[in-house]
């Protein structure tokens, strides 16, 4: 790989698919062994934690190796998360839009409701594997605080998760959630006050407090093996789907939809279909007022790629590389980066990347719960958005898999207020 | 190739004594004022400069360095006008070595090969990136040796005896020795302890060790600069410049002299602690 790629060229910017890169023989077999997919990914860390970092490698490729680790996971995952999560045939947003099949995939029925608890649940056990009594997080929405903070409960550990200043105002529920949970909620009142800001103070903590801490990062970013290790725990999300479409349908789904932060509940539907040709994936990241508007968290429509937190990958910033902030109505997109497989499938064409806004977010929020009795969470309102637009144009026999990745009372204040209390 | 890193660091060692380091941050307050402390600092009694360039999200550092650069930035600070800061000391002094320190993406985003370019003829010698490990060499650590600009690794109190080589493998100019686990400016390092990690440094390698984080006194300077060659203080600067601020963050006529009234307190710290002659 080319590892000083220059970026600032035309042919880098987000949208335009770079023809020149090579059609992979898999697109499952990534990263190579310095964390790289393409040119994404890698270890851009400081060394104090460069060590850490590479105890965490090994440690997981010895729990990979371990038949007890996915016993006791699996035990876990089916008694106290849940799972398997339900794939739901979404019947009357189907006929109300009148074309493809929708499939939702039902991870807001989670335990603590939402997918992440099914990597913290994973890396909480490689925590205790590897002796750690101290977990530390970061946390946007507050979903993965909770599901850390959650684990943490459950298996006794001391759990401290830092969130942005502007998310703690916004996300009230959850930190009442992660308080009563037994854990500690750090407000971050430097930079932009959310969701990277409380990502660099988690990695100001771990470097400070190396021997006794685990850092739980809950997307599929960070340094080299974090984007492996998340989008192996989430991968459950699609490897369910596969079997349950397989029973419902007697085949394959024609297309995923998810909507991408990070991109840990996307990589986690998409990753066991990367190789089943025939499957369109589409990923959706938060339009916020709109890409044009300068407002939003769409880094791969409106950003180019650059290093932050450990991973070269798609990042809004400015023309001197500063990172800029991002907007989103949904705390957990309002991230001004995507994991670095994203954007190596990005780059590769083989996911196709759109963006949904605030406005198209809330309306289908507010569709979903009116004509299925389901309330989403803002994160994956933002998929069901492009639903909306995908899916009348395909055929009816057209199946269609959505992330539903989580539920939406966390959200109900802020819509509430994005509506001015009309829902 | 011999970069003024090297030859300054060779005089102070026939001289007997380790160097005083200083960092600020480029740009901080606003960049005449930040151009005005640099060039104080050589007579102030600073051997070696270390200029931050400033980022949004230093992962690395703490409070004070955090809100230098946010400073910097907000009085429309960027990579090139720290290039420019560089060129403009340059033209009154072409022996005080320049080390840039700071984060990957602005360079990456500059362009490595033209960065280097840039940075070597505006008269800077030397570059610490907090963000490139050894793992990520390719990056920029060996167009910036091929470039001839040092680059300066970070070994840490984590870098053990198997670990060391690797990092010191490409290391040009000094080692900086981060004292602490931890982030800029918060703790106290246990001086004992960098000592011997000093001393362990120095078996593996023939380059000066400097030592930072945490060095914020002419006691502390004087206690570090008996085993090391450079003793590097950024946040004890930065935070007497931030005294001086007015309340809407601008200089005032205290700032630079301020600042330099602390580099001659460190300066004589590093000055007590003479070892004998190399």
């Amino acid at each position: 790989m080319d590892g000083r790629d220059e970026p600032g060229h035309d042919d880098d910017r987000g949208n335009d698919v770079d023809m020149t890169v090579q059609q992979p023989n898999s697109f499952r077999i990534g990263p190579d062994e310095g964390g790289h997919f393409g040119k994404f990914g890698g270890r851009f860390v400081a060394e104090t934690l460069m060590p850490l970092i590479l105890d965490l490698e090994k440690a997981y490729a010895d729990a990979q190796a371990d038949p007890a680790f996915k016993a006791e996971m699996d035990g876990h995952l089916k008694t106290y998360v849940g799972r398997p999560s339900p794939l739901y045939f979404a019947e009357r947003l189907t006929a109300h839009f009148g074309g493809a099949k929708i499939y939702l995939k039902r991870e807001d029925l989670n335990h603590t409701g939402a997918h992440k608890v099914n990597n913290v649940t994973g890396q909480i056990m490689l925590a205790r594997r590897m002796g750690k009594k101290r977990i530390i997080a970061e946390t946007g929405a507050g979903m993965h605080g909770v599901a850390t903070a959650t684990l943490c409960a459950k298996f006794g550990l001391d759990c401290i998760v830092y969130m942005g200043a502007v998310d703690v105002a916004r996300q009230e529920a959850n930190v009442q959630r992660m308080k009563a949970l037994g854990a500690e909620v750090r407000p971050v009142t430097s930079g932009s006050q959310t969701l990277k800001d409380a990502m660099n103070e988690a990695l100001r903590d771990w470097v400070t407090n190396v021997t006794d801490t685990f850092y739980c990062i809950g997307t599929v970013a960070g340094p080299h093996p974090y984007p492996v290790i998340v989008r192996d725990f989430q991968s459950i999300i699609g490897n369910e789907v596969r079997a349950q479409l397989q029973e419902a349908e007697g085949r394959l789904p024609d297309s995923l939809v998810a909507c991408i932060g990070g991109g840990s509940n996307a990589m986690g539907l998409f990753h066991p279909f990367l190789d089943d040709r025939s499957v369109e994936i589409y990923g959706v990241e938060a339009a916020g007022l709109g890409v044009e508007t300068g407002k939003h968290a769409a880094s791969v429509a409106g950003g180019r790629p650059g290093v932050l937190h450990g991973n070269r990958t798609y990042l809004l910033m400015d023309a001197d590389g500063q990172i800029t902030e991002a907007h989103s109505i949904s705390a957990g997109l309002d991230y001004p980066g995507i994991g670095p497989e994203h954007a190596w499938l990005h780059e590769v064409g083989r996911v196709k990347f759109l963006s949904a806004t605030d406005d198209e977010a809330v309306a289908a929020f507010k569709l979903l719960s009116r004509l299925e009795g389901i309330i989403p969470a803002l994160e994956p309102a933002h998929a069901l958005a492009k639903v909306a637009t995908l899916a009348p144009g395909m055929p009816k026999d057209h199946l269609m898999v959505v992330n539903l990745s989580g539920r939406g009372d966390k959200d109900l204040a802020s819509v509430a207020a994005f509506v001015g209390g009309q829902f | 190739m011999t970069t003024r890193i090297d030859t300054r660091f060779a005089e102070l060692a026939h001289k007997g004594r380790a160097a005083l380091v200083t960092f600020l941050m480029a740009g901080d307050p606003d960049p005449a004022t930040s151009l005005d402390i640099v060039k104080a600092m050589p007579a102030a009694g600073a051997d070696v400069i270390e200029l931050g360039m400033p980022f949004t999200d230093p992962m690395a550092d703490g409070p004070a360095i955090q809100a230098a650069g946010l400073r910097a930035l907000g009085a429309g600070m960027t990579l090139k006008k720290t290039l420019d800061l560089v060129r403009a000391f340059r033209a009154g002094d072409d022996t005080t070595p320049i080390v840039l320190m700071g984060y990957f993406n602005p360079i990456y985003v500059y362009g490595v090969d033209r960065f280097l370019v840039d940075a070597k003829a505006a008269g800077v010698d030397g570059l610490i990136v907090v963000d490139l490990p050894p793992e990520e060499d390719a990056e920029l650590c060996l167009p910036a040796l091929a470039a001839g600009v040092d680059f300066v690794r970070l070994a840490t109190p984590t870098t053990d005896d198997k670990r060391l080589p690797a990092v010191l493998k490409n290391t040009a100019g000094f080692v900086y020795y981060v004292s602490i686990t931890g982030i800029t400016g918060t703790a106290t390092p246990d001086f004992g302890r960098v000592a011997a990690a000093v001393a362990r440094i120095k078996r593996h390698t023939r380059l000066p060790v400097a030592v930072g984080f945490g060095v914020r006194t002419a006691e502390h300077a004087a206690a570090v600069a008996q085993g090391a060659d450079g003793v590097v203080v950024g946040s004890a600067l930065i935070d007497v410049l931030k005294a001086t601020l007015g309340a809407d963050g601008q200089a005032s006529a205290g700032t630079v002299p301020a600042v330099a009234r602390l580099v001659g307190e460190l300066a004589a710290g590093v000055r007590s602690a003479r070892r004998a002659a190399e």
